[in-house]
């Protein structure tokens, strides 16, 4: 007979939808809305896992999270397998398979379970006292071998097939259960307008009153009640089941995590398997209800030993028997509603052992009159069955009844786990014998056990009037504070899941432990997964006994996120995969090139033809460039536009030269500083104008020079007038460097002549009609060209310079060539701790200037002293050798080091290995021999062996820079641009629920200025600048967005341009750069006579649109703004992040967001948005998201 | 995550903040004329108080300002934000 422990009728399953499962091989039956434990338990099974240390059998204690011993794996197929569910909390589906844990080679034989024999030599603190020696033993003997017997399931091998999301929410109220108080409080939180958020762990909505088909709410069956309050609330308040609510964190900010598909047999591969919310809450009330104790009794383990309230959920809430003959064990009323229960149900109750003299209870009475005997002021004093439990021994007595379960309660423990963790107060009930949450809870959770009163709490809790409630009840009991454990009775057990007994405590005592946070660190009690839910009280009673002190004053230990285990799934959401790691790409395709990770970029490491090895084709670009000319992608390099009357002044207080001296079209290398005198970052600043400069940082630097120069400006130097814009996305720069250069350029440059350019200058001009910054400027030593152009068109121009046989290279050749002239890459040659004249650059510092950053650091002792390190070239003797960059430079080959090597290459030039390093005098030391040992990652033959080098010069190539300073030839006919390449955009991804657009582009305008000049511009261009926080004006087809408070974002359409002979197909950049700079110039015009900086930025972004009734939830998968439309009304505009990338975010419509997204980005949050919208679409979910 | 008040946006979530370390360091008005204790005070000596802490944020992915804030380094409360040219509350 299949489920022969399933009453005849009643509980909440349905008796029609019979589900096959199978556990641990064998096949079973189930009905929908089962749990894996509920059907099991139906079928008779309760033997469902092995104890963590001693192996022992252990059967299912609880009915909900709280589970300690029902841990299983549920096998869900490839790459979805999940060890350590909770059985109480699994879900049955039709074909669920699932197998217990911790057992070899079966769960009825288990050879780990010798480890009960050996439990006298397993107290407390064992692997502190027995592994210590010999010390080499614990890596490889002794935790290898702890690790097999101990444990849980296995960690799964294959990486995670399912899908998983995040969202943020903003709500008033976020309730914490679902349960009567719960629900209340959801009532009264709603009546109040609030938007409410209401979470429970359990498929269902209603908590205890699932289980209380007796109780009548309003002349409703509780369950039924609990229905209808749910239809009435499903309107008004964001209903979450299979939610928990997993940790309170600083600023009310509440972790769920929402299961969608486990409980499903066919789940759809487009919804995500689980979502992890992080909601901020005005307040957060907490209805999380109690936990019930066991009871602290030898064999109290034994599989067929559950909690009586358990059990009576099982019975009226699953239809399932637990036991055909049941003892019940208790020092709580509550205990005799399920004596009741069962007995209606055909249960034989044996006994009732209750460890009070005298119960006081009609239901004490009631029982009794069912003819159950009850014994009063008696234990258990042990158990009998090995798999199951099959007798009952009485403490102190010759009576052994036997059983096939016994169910215990020692009274009901408020689940204060989120309270204590959100740092809030707990304060002790004295009555309870347990603590309970200073504020902000509500029901059982607040020490309230009274239906009636549970439900008017709520209500209140939820901020309406007291809400009236007819409850039809049993009758009332109050909760017993927790028994003194039998202490007599070593062989107890208080944590089962970490298998701590009370002799464990008592050796705790015995050896000093007070505290309890040490006694639970020492003997784990409660430090198991289900974080002693059904233990600590326990536990602390223990304590308090075996230390003579009240439980008040042993204390609580604090309780920790997360309240049940969260899957690394849930944490990881999104960002896995293509989302791990945002990839930009620059504006040159890579498609030829081996690529390199640099920050977030994607670069070129070098380009090797067809069967040419990546150091052939290193070796080819470099002497490309030394012996005619090469090109490279630099667009990542960072570049910001410092513009105003003091920006030459607040140049001159940033970078360590005298950059006010410098005239317009003249640029300089610069050093930037830290404040302690260290160089942080270099580039070249070039003159514009006489208030406009173009400042390039670092790759890696680009975001904290900006950070830097705006902290300088905003809180330091802050009567200074100068504003800056990022323009790193707006221009491409396209490095044409080598003796033919300019030769290669000249053609196709119309209005500058190159050979009227002298080293390190700068001209504004055109190919075509594609504007341009020129620098004449490089990296390389040799005559050489920057060239500044929109993204779009930098692939035009590097194929048209392709075809005239520029060789393309890559951050290798770049390395190799710059060090070749000893110039210092950032990060490389420095490391925080590095000076100008440490790297032979102190003629850089601007003695006569006045202050700058770092200035007066470099006058400390210590930035000048004897024996600093310094920037030296290295020569091995064997000018085969390339030395390993990081190794140690010594005089002798052994400790100490003189310093190490930051940069080492094969120079294809000089025909050898060569080597930059920083060593201690090193200046000093030019023409002496050292020794630079080689580690294990230098190449074969050279491991382990210690190389001879000579000091020398840092500069190999070309020491006069006469290379640098060739004059170009007269300029040559003018040649075309080959046709532009057209530029892919992301395809639009329609839906009903959520739409994708990618915009054209739009002419973008940076406008920095002060309030005056804001008004002015605001009048000039027809669109007044808002002056309130994160607003938009619209004027005619001109928007201004306020983006900081003398920030804004002016957005305009492309301007009207005539299509070009020489750049066919370039019409829309060019178009947008046109528009741009009518509306910038009548923009700068309208200014005057104040002071403004307006900059083109109509390439650095591209915009999105997301549209559709969905639109703010796909947002809010990657954003943690307040979405809402209360809280970010139409026309609202801001910068946020977006995943792991800066936007603007700008809400056009109720269900209309624009999105501004740096252009290198848009790939990024384009795949983000794409993963967010899954769920809505009928689209093919895309291939898997690897690792 | 922190929820920071912005004294221009309103309170926004920590990942739009950079932080900033202590507020109120004033670098000398004219370094060159402080000695080198002084200068290496102003450089390296920070307050690590269990409490109240006034620090620096930047809403670097929001309006792009300084301020200032006043958190409790035990419970993460943050009592007040203010612009940089205002003196903490008391």
């Amino acid at each position: 007979m299949t489920q022969p422990f399933r009453t005849a009728a009643d509980g909440r399953i349905d008796r029609g939808q019979a589900l096959r499962f199978r556990f641990d091989g064998r096949s079973y039956e189930g009905f929908a809305g089962d749990t894996l434990a509920s059907a099991l338990l139906a079928n008779g099974v309760h033997l469902v896992g092995r104890s963590f240390k001693y192996h022992r059998p252990r059967g299912i204690v609880s009915a909900g999270s709280e589970e300690p011993n029902a841990l299983v794996t549920v096998d869900r197929g490839p790459g979805r397998v999940t060890p350590n569910l909770r059985a109480t909390q699994v879900e049955l589906y039709d074909g669920l398979t699932a197998f217990s844990q911790n057992r070899a080679p079966s769960l009825r034989f288990d050879l780990g379970a010798l480890a009960g024999v050996a439990a006298p030599l397993l107290p407390a603190g064992f692997p502190y006292k027995s592994f210590m020696w010999p010390r080499s033993f614990w890596r490889r003997v002794y935790e290898p071998a702890i690790r097999r017997m101990a444990g849980l399931g296995r960690a799964p091998a294959q990486a995670d097939a399912d899908r998983y999301l995040h969202q943020y929410r903003h709500c008033d109220v976020m309730i914490v259960g679902g349960g009567a108080a719960g629900l209340a409080a959801a009532l009264g939180a709603s009546a109040t307008g609030a938007r409410v958020i209401l979470c429970d762990e359990q498929p269902e909505f209603g908590g205890s009153l699932l289980a209380e088909p007796d109780v009548t709410i309003d002349g409703w069956a509780a369950p039924d009640w609990v229905r209808e309050v749910v239809a009435t609330l499903a309107d008004k308040v964001t209903l979450m089941p299979r939610t928990t609510a997993f940790g309170w964190y600083p600023g009310n900010l509440i972790g769920l995590a929402e299961r969608l598909t486990d409980h499903l047999a066919q789940p759809d591969p487009r919804t995500p398997r689980e979502r992890l919310w992080q909601v901020r809450a005005g307040r957060v009330i907490l209805a999380t209800g109690a936990i019930e104790r066991p009871l602290v009794f030898p064999g109290n383990d034994r599989p067929g030993v559950m909690l009586a309230g358990a059990a009576r959920t099982y019975l009226n809430r699953y239809g399932v028997r637990v036991g055909s003959r049941v003892v019940i064990a208790t020092t709580d009323d509550s205990a005799y509603r399920a004596a009741a229960d069962m007995h209606r149900h055909g249960v034989t109750i044996a006994a009732v052992v209750d460890q009070r003299a005298a119960p006081d209870n009609p239901l004490v009475e009631a029982v009794r009159a069912l003819g159950i005997p009850v014994h009063v002021g008696a234990a258990i004093g042990g158990t009998d069955g090995r798999r199951r439990v099959r007798a009952v021994r009485l403490a102190n007595s010759r009576t052994v009844i036997p059983c096939d379960a016994i169910l215990m309660s020692g009274g009901w423990t408020p689940s204060v786990h989120l309270a204590s963790q959100s740092r809030g107060k707990l304060v002790f009930d004295v009555a309870l014998g347990t603590w309970l949450p200073s504020d902000g809870a509500a029901g059982a959770c607040a020490g309230t056990f009274d239906l009636a009163a549970c439900l008017r709490d709520g209500t209140v809790a939820g901020g309406s009037a007291p809400g009236s409630f007819a409850v039809a009840s049993l009758p009332e009991m109050t909760p017993s504070p927790p028994s003194a454990p039998l202490l007599s009775h070593p062989k107890a057990f208080v944590d089962f899941q970490n298998d701590v007994t009370i002799r464990d405590l008592a050796v705790a005592a015995q050896e000093g432990f007070v505290s309890i946070e040490h006694v639970k660190r020492y003997t784990t009690t409660g430090m198991a997964t289900d974080q002693g839910k059904t233990s600590n009280l326990n536990a602390i009673a223990a304590i308090a006994e075996l230390t003579g002190r009240e439980i008040q004053d042993v204390g609580v230990t604090t309780f920790r996120p997360p309240y049940t285990p969260v899957t690394f799934g849930t944490f990881a959401g999104p960002y896995r995969g293509r989302l791990f790691a945002p990839v930009r790409l620059p504006p040159v395709a890579l498609a030829d090139a081996v690529v390199e990770d640099v920050g977030t970029w994607k670069r070129a490491r070098c380009y090797p033809r067809p069967d040419e090895t990546v150091e052939a084709a290193v070796a080819r670009e470099c002497l490309a460039v030394r012996n005619a000319a090469g090109m490279c992608d630099a667009s990542t390099l960072g570049k910001i536009e410092v513009i105003g009357p003091d920006a030459a002044a607040f140049l001159n207080r940033i970078y360590t030269g005298d950059l006010a001296a410098l005239e317009p079209g003249q640029c300089r290398y610069a050093l930037l500083l830290g404040e302690d005198g260290f160089v942080r970052d270099d580039g070249i600043v070039a003159r514009l104008a006489v208030d406009r400069f173009h400042v390039t940082t670092t790759t890696g630097g680009a975001a904290f020079v900006l950070h830097h120069m705006e902290d300088c400006l905003q809180t330091t130097f802050t009567t200074l007038q100068a504003w800056l814009t990022s323009v790193t996305e707006q221009w491409a720069v396209i490095a044409v460097q080598g003796p033919r250069s300019a030769a290669a350029l000249a053609p196709f440059i119309a209005d500058i002549n190159l050979a009227a350019m002298p080293p390190m200058s700068v001209r504004e001009g055109h190919i075509g009609d594609i504007p341009i910054r020129l620098f004449r400027a490089g990296f390389t030593g040799e005559l050489g060209f920057e060239v500044n152009l929109p993204p779009d068109h930098a692939q035009q121009l590097w194929d048209t310079l392709r075809a005239i046989d520029v060789t393309p290279y890559g951050t290798d050749a770049m390395h190799i060539l710059r060090a070749e002239k000893g110039y210092i890459v950032i990060g490389q040659e420095t490391d925080g701790t590095v000076t100008p004249d440490d790297l032979g650059l102190g003629r850089m510092i601007a003695t006569g200037k006045g202050d700058f950053v770092g200035k007066r650091s470099l006058s400390l002792p210590d930035l000048s002293r004897a024996g600093r390190p310094q920037l030296v070239g290295l020569l091995p003797r064997d000018p085969a050798v390339v030395l390993e960059e990081g190794a140690q430079v010594t005089e002798t080959g052994r400790a100490p080091a003189l310093g190490h090597v930051t940069s080492s290459y094969r120079s294809p030039a000089l025909g050898r290995g060569f080597a930059l390093a920083l060593v201690a005098d090193g200046r000093a030391r030019i023409g002496a021999t050292l020794r630079v040992p080689q580690g294990g990652r230098s190449q074969g033959n050279m491991r382990g062996k210690t190389i001879e080098v000579a000091v020398v010069d840092p500069v190999f190539h070309d020491r006069p820079g006469q290379r640098l300073r060739v004059r170009p030839g007269p300029r040559p006919a003018l040649l075309p641009l080959l046709p532009a390449v057209p530029h892919s955009a992301p395809v639009a991804r329609p839906a009903a629920a959520v739409e994708m657009v990618a915009l054209a582009p739009m002419t973008l305008l940076a406008v920095r200025a002060g309030s005056h000049a804001a008004t002015s511009i605001g009048l000039g261009i027809s669109v007044l600048l808002p002056t309130v926080p994160n607003r938009s004006v619209i004027a005619r087809e001109r928007a201004a967005l306020w983006l900081g408070p003398d920030e804004w974002l002016i957005q305009a359409p492309p301007g009207v341009m005539a299509p070009s002979a020489t750049t066919p197909g370039a019409t829309t950049p060019g178009a947008t750069t046109l528009g741009a700079t009518t509306l910038a110039a009548q923009a700068r015009k309208a200014a005057e006579p104040y002071p403004a900086s307006v900059v083109d930025v109509s390439h650095a972004t591209r915009a999105l649109e997301i549209v559709g009734p969905r639109a703010a939830w796909c947002l809010n998968a990657f954003c943690a703004l307040d979405l809402d439309l209360s809280a970010f009304p139409v026309g609202r505009c801001t910068r946020t992040v977006l995943g792991k990338a800066g936007v603007v975010l700008w809400r056009v419509a109720t269900e209309v967001f624009r999105l501004e997204v740096p252009r290198s980005w848009l790939p990024y949050v384009w795949a983000c948005l794409e993963e967010a919208r899954l769920e809505f679409t009928d689209d093919d979910p895309p291939e898997q998201l690897p690792g | 995550m922190l929820l920071i008040p912005c004294p221009w946006c309103g309170p926004r979530p920590e990942n739009e903040f950079r932080y900033g370390g202590q507020a109120h360091i004033v670098r000398p008005a004219r370094p060159e004329a402080v000695d080198d204790d002084v200068w290496a005070a102003y450089l390296f000596l920070r307050d690590n108080p269990r409490g109240r802490h006034a620090e620096r944020w930047r809403h670097v992915h929001g309006c792009g300002r300084f301020f200032n804030c006043v958190r409790d380094t035990v419970s993460d409360r943050i009592a007040a934000s203010y612009k940089p040219n205002e003196a903490p509350p008391p």
